[in-house]
C-alpha cells in the first residue's frame, strides 16, 4: 500500500518547520562526566603526588627523566600517527600518562639516550603497530622499559640507580629490595612508606602511590578489582613467607611498600586496554600478576618483578577474556 | 541503600545498571490535564507485541466513543477501540517511531464529544470498591480485560489478558504492581499513582482475583515518597504491599523488579509467570479496573510531554491516537534549543521526526530534547574499560557484543547471548569512548534473528 499524505497536518509553521530535528539510536543520554579524556586527565591528576615526591627526592634527576620521556612520547605519537596518517592525538593524553610512566619509573640516572629510545619503543612497538590506543596488547610503558632494560642492561641494572658522587642523598644509595638481595641490609619501613629510598622516582614513596591509586579507584576510573586482587595476593604469599621464615629482614612491609609494587599495582596493572574486561577477569588478571611478582622477587635474579610480572599478564588477558567464565543473567550455565 | 527492605526476599536493588540523572522535575509536579478533544484521530492497527488487527469498520461508517473497530483472533493480540465518536475515513498506512509501517484507521470526530471533567470522571472517576466477593471469577476478569483490548501501558504493550489469568499449570503467587518508572524525564505513572490510586488499587485486588495471586506488591521507586505514602494509605484494608526499591535504572525492568522484590530469577527465554509472577504497570492496572467495573475498553492513556525542548511541560489525559504535533502544539510548541524528539524516554525511546504520527498505547510520553542536551564528545577507539560489563543488567559484555556486529560475526555474537539484550542503553550511557554501542548491538540482534529465520526455512 503506498504512503499516503495523512489528513492531520499540522497548520502551525513553527513545528513542522523545525530545521535541525535529528534522529539517532537510543539512548539519548550519555554519561557527561565520563569520557575517554577525562579518563585520562584523572590518570594525570592522580600521578600528581607520585610525581611530586620524585621531584622532592630526586630533584634535577627526576625532572630530567620525566620531561625526556614526556617530550618523546609526544613526538613519537605525533610522528607515528603523521606516517599512519591518521590525525594526531595528543589530545587524548595516553601519550603522556606512557611518557610519564616510563619516566617515572626509569632509573634516575640513566642517560639521555635510554629515556628516548625507550619512548620511541614504547609507542611504536608498544601502541601504534597494534592501531593506537585502545588496540595494544602490552602496556607501552612496559613494553619501552623492558626493551631498555635489555638493550643497556649496565645503566637499568641495579647499580645503574646508583650515582655514588651525586648530591642527592637518594640516589648515593643502593636500592632497597637489591641492599637487601646483595649484602642483607633491611631497609626501615617508614623509610621505604615516605620514600627516603632509591629506586626509580616514581616508585619509591608509597604513600604518594596509595594517594594517587585512592584518587584513581574511589573516582572509578580504574577498576577497584585489579589492585585489590593484587595487592591481596601479596599480602597472603608475603605473610606465608614472613611465618615460614620470620627471623628474614625482609617483611611482608617491606614486600608492599618496597620497589614498584603499589606503583604498579595502582597505575600500570590497571591500564585499562591491556587488563580484561570482566570484574572475574580482572581479579584473575590481579591474583596472577601479584603470584607472578612474588615468585620472580623471591625466587629470580632480579630484585624487581613487577614489569615482567604485568607484560606476562597482559599477554595472557586475550585468553582470560575468552576463558574466564561469564553468565548471562538468567543463563543455565557459565559461557566459558 | 537497600539495606531496610524489610518484608521482603530481595533486596531492593538488583546488581549492575546506572543512575542516570533523573530529569523528573519539568513535569512530576503538573497535575494531569484532559486534553480537549481533537477533531481526527488516526488508529494504528497494530498497538501490540503480538499479532496486527484487521479493521472492522468500513469508510464513511459512524462510530461511537468505545465501539470496536479493529479486532485479531490470534492468540496475542488486543483489539482496537474508537476513543471518539466520529466517522470512520479511508483507511492509510502511517510510521510509528519504531520505523514499522502498519496500516491505519482514521476518524474524524463528529457530533458531542467527551470532555473535560466528565471524561476525567467517566476514566478515573466513580466508586472504586477495595473487596470483592466473588462478584467476578477468574474468567470473567480475563474475558473483560482481554474484551478492553489492554496492553501494557509502561511501554511494552504486551496483550494484559495474556498474562493476567489463571493458568494450572503455571500457577501465579506473587502479582507484582510496577510503579517504579525507572525512566528519566517521564512521569505519567506518579501522576497516576497521585491522582487516582483507587483504580490502582481495585485493579490490583482485581487482577489478584484473575491470577490467583497471593501476595500482590506494589513497587514504588524511593525516588516518589508522596506516591509511596499515598498508595500505602489507600491500600489499608486490603492485603496489598508496598515495596520501596532503590533509585536505579532499569528497575522498572520485569526481570529486574522480580528480582529486587523477589530475589527470583527469570530464566533466559522464560516470561516472568514461568517463576510464578506477573508484572504489570499502575496505569495497565488502572485500565483494568475500569475494564471491570465500568465495562469500558482502553481508549485513552496518560502521557507526559517534557523536557528543555518543550515550552510547557505537561502530564496529559489523551485519546489513543491523537499525533505527536498536537499534543506538542498543546503544550505551547518547541523551543528555540530543541534538537530531538522523543517517543518515551530518553534510554530507551525511539527519536522521530514525523510528527503526524499517532500516539499509540504502549507511549508513554514525548521527551524533547535541547542541544545541549545532546552535547557528545568524540568517539574513540574501545579502551577496554569494562565499564559497560559493569553496568550492563542483563550481565552481557556489550563491548564484545558491539564488535561481533561491526564486523558481522554471527556466532560470536550468539555465544555471547546478544539475543538476552533487552536494549536497556546503560552500557551506551557509560562508555567512555562514546561507542554507539546499543545500535551497533541492535544490528547485531537482527543478523543473529534472520539467520535463525534462515537456518528454520
Ligand atoms: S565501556 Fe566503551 S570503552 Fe569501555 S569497554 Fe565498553 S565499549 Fe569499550
Ligand atoms: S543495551 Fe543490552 S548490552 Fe547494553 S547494557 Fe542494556 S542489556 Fe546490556
Amino acid at each position: 500500500m503506498p504512503e499516503k499524505e495523512q489528513k492531520t497536518k499540522i497548520e502551525n509553521p513553527e513545528i513542522s518547520m523545525i530545521p535541525h530535528i535529528q534522529v539517532a539510536s537510543s539512548p539519548h543520554f550519555l554519561n557527561p562526566s565520563l569520557t575517554t579524556k577525562k579518563m585520562m586527565m584523572d590518570v594525570l591528576i592522580a600521578l600528581v603526588p607520585v610525581i611530586g615526591m620524585a621531584i622532592y627526592f630526586f630533584r634535577l634527576y627526576a625532572v630530567k627523566q620525566i620531561l625526556i620521556c614526556l617530550a618523546s612520547c609526544l613526538l613519537a605519537e605525533a610522528i607515528f600517527m603523521k606516517m599512519r596518517k591518521k590525525s594526531f592525538s595528543l589530545f587524548d593524553c595516553s601519550a603522556a600518562i606512557t611518557g610519564l610512566i616510563l619516566g617515572l619509573s626509569l632509573p634516575g640516572p640513566a642517560p639521555w639516550y635510554v629515556g628516548v629510545i625507550g619512548s620511541f619503543v614504547a609507542m611504536g612497538i608498544g601502541k601504534i603497530i597494534f592501531g593506537g590506543i585502545g588496540m595494544n596488547l602490552f602496556n607501552p610503558a612496559m613494553v619501552g622499559r623492558a626493551f631498555v632494560m635489555i638493550s643497556f642492561a649496565g645503566v637499568m641494572a641495579a647499580s645503574g640507580y646508583v650515582d655514588s658522587t651525586s648530591m642527592v642523598d637518594a640516589v648515593s644509595m643502593a636500592t632497597p629490595l637489591n641492599a637487601f638481595k646483595q649484602s642483607g641490609i633491611s631497609t626501615a619501613i617508614f623509610d621505604l612508606f615516605m620514600g627516603f629510598t632509591n629506586g626509580s622516582p616514581g616508585e619509591v614513596s608509597a604513600i604518594a602511590c596509595i594517594l594517587g591509586g585512592l584518587y584513581l579507584c574511589l573516582r572509578r576510573t580504574v577498576s577497584w578489582e585489579i589492585p585489590v586482587s593484587l595487592l591481596g595476593t601479596v599480602i597472603i604469599i608475603g605473610s606465608f613467607f614472613d611465618f615460614l621464615s620470620p627471623q628474614e629482614g625482609w617483611t611482608l612491609f617491606h614486600h608492599l611498600f618496597g620497589g614498584a609494587l603499589l606503583f604498579g599495582a595502582f597505575f600500570i596493572a590497571t591500564d585499562p586496554v591491556t587488563s580484561p574486561l570482566t570484574p572475574l577477569g580482572k581479579i584473575v588478571f590481579g591474583v596472577g600478576t601479584g603470584a607472578l611478582i612474588m615468585l620472580l622477587r623471591i625466587f629470580s635474579g632480579y630484585p624487581e618483578g613487577v614489569m615482567f610480572a604485568v607484560l606476562l599478564m597482559n599477554g595472557v588477558t586475550p585468553l582470560i577474556n575468552r576463558w574466564v567464565p561469564h553468565r548471562t543473567l538468567g543463563a543455565q550455565h557459565y559461557r566459558s | 541503600m537497600g539495606l531496610i527492605f524489610k518484608g521482603f526476599k530481595g533486596k531492593g536493588t538488583f546488581p549492575r545498571g546506572i543512575h542516570p540523572q533523573e530529569q523528573k522535575h519539568f513535569s512530576a509536579d503538573s497535575a494531569i490535564e484532559v486534553l480537549p478533544a481533537p477533531e481526527n484521530v488516526l488508529l494504528p492497527l497494530l498497538q501490540n507485541i503480538g499479532a496486527p488487527c484487521e479493521s472492522i469498520v468500513k469508510p464513511k461508517q459512524n462510530v461511537c466513543y468505545g465501539e470496536v473497530v479493529a479486532e485479531s483472533k490470534a492468540l496475542i493480540s488486543a483489539s482496537i477501540h474508537a476513543p471518539i465518536s466520529g466517522r470512520v475515513m479511508k483507511e492509510s498506512v502511517t510510521t510509528l517511531p519504531n520505523a514499522r509501517h502498519v496500516p491505519a484507521i482514521p476518524i474524524k470526530a463528529e457530533g458531542k464529544q467527551l470532555e473535560g471533567t466528565d471524561l476525567w470522571d467517566d476514566i478515573f472517576g466513580g466508586e472504586w470498591p477495595k473487596k470483592f466477593n466473588g462478584e467476578f471469577t477468574p474468567k470473567d476478569i480475563n474475558k473483560m480485560i482481554d474484551d478492553a483490548g489492554i496492553v501494557g501501558l509502561g511501554g511494552a504493550a504486551f496483550p494484559t489478558y495474556v498474562k493476567i489469568t489463571f493458568n494450572r499449570k503455571k500457577p501465579v503467587d506473587t502479582l507484582l504492581i510496577n510503579g517504579c518508572e525507572c525512566e528519566p524525564y517521564l512521569t505519567p505513572d506518579y501522576r497516576v499513582m497521585l491522582e487516582a490510586p483507587e483504580p490502582v488499587i481495585t485493579g490490583a485486588v482485581l487482577a489478584g482475583i484473575a491470577t490467583g495471586a497471593k501476595d500482590i506488591i506494589i513497587c514504588i521507586e524511593k525516588n516518589k515518597p508522596a506516591a509511596i505514602d499515598l498508595i500505602r494509605k489507600k491500600a489499608e484494608g486490603t492485603n496489598i504491599k508496598v515495596a520501596v526499591l532503590k533509585t536505579k535504572y532499569p528497575q522498572g525492568s520485569e526481570r529486574h523488579l522480580i528480582m529486587a522484590v523477589l530475589k527470583k530469577i527469570v530464566p533466559l527465554g522464560s516470561l516472568p509467570a514461568d517463576v510464578g509472577t506477573v508484572v504489570s504497570n499502575v496505569g495497565t492496572i488502572a485500565a483494568v479496573a475500569r475494564a471491570v467495573l465500568k465495562k469500558k475498553p482502553l481508549t485513552h492513556r496518560v502521557v507526559t510531554v517534557t523536557g528543555g525542548g518543550i515550552k510547557n511541560p505537561k502530564n496529559l489525559l489523551i485519546p489513543i491516537g491523537v499525533s505527536y504535533g498536537e499534543l506538542i502544539e498543546y503544550c505551547g510548541g518547541l523551543t528555540s534549543n530543541a534538537a530531538r524528539v522523543l517517543s518515551g524516554g530518553p534510554m530507551m525511546g525511539f527519536a522521530f521526526t514525523d510528527f503526524n504520527m499517532p500516539i499509540t498505547k504502549g507511549t508513554g510520553g514525548i521527551t524533547l530534547l535541547t542541544h545541549e542536551d545532546m552535547e557528545k564528545a568524540k568517539e574513540t577507539n574501545c579502551i577496554r574499560c569494562g565499564k559497560c560489563v559493569d553496568v550492563c543488567p542483563m550481565h552481557l559484555i556489550p563491548a564484545k557484543l558491539a564488535q561481533a556486529a561491526k564486523y558481522k560475526n554471527v556466532e560470536l555474537a550468539e555465544k555471547y547471548d546478544i539475543l538476552a539484550c533487552m536494549d536497556s542503553g546503560c552500557c551506551g550511557y557509560i562508555c567512555p569512548a562514546k561507542i554507539p554501542l546499543v545500535q551497533l548491538i541492535r544490528m547485531g540482534k537482527a543478523m543473529v534473528q534472520a539467520k535463525r529465520k534462515n537456518r528454520m526455512e
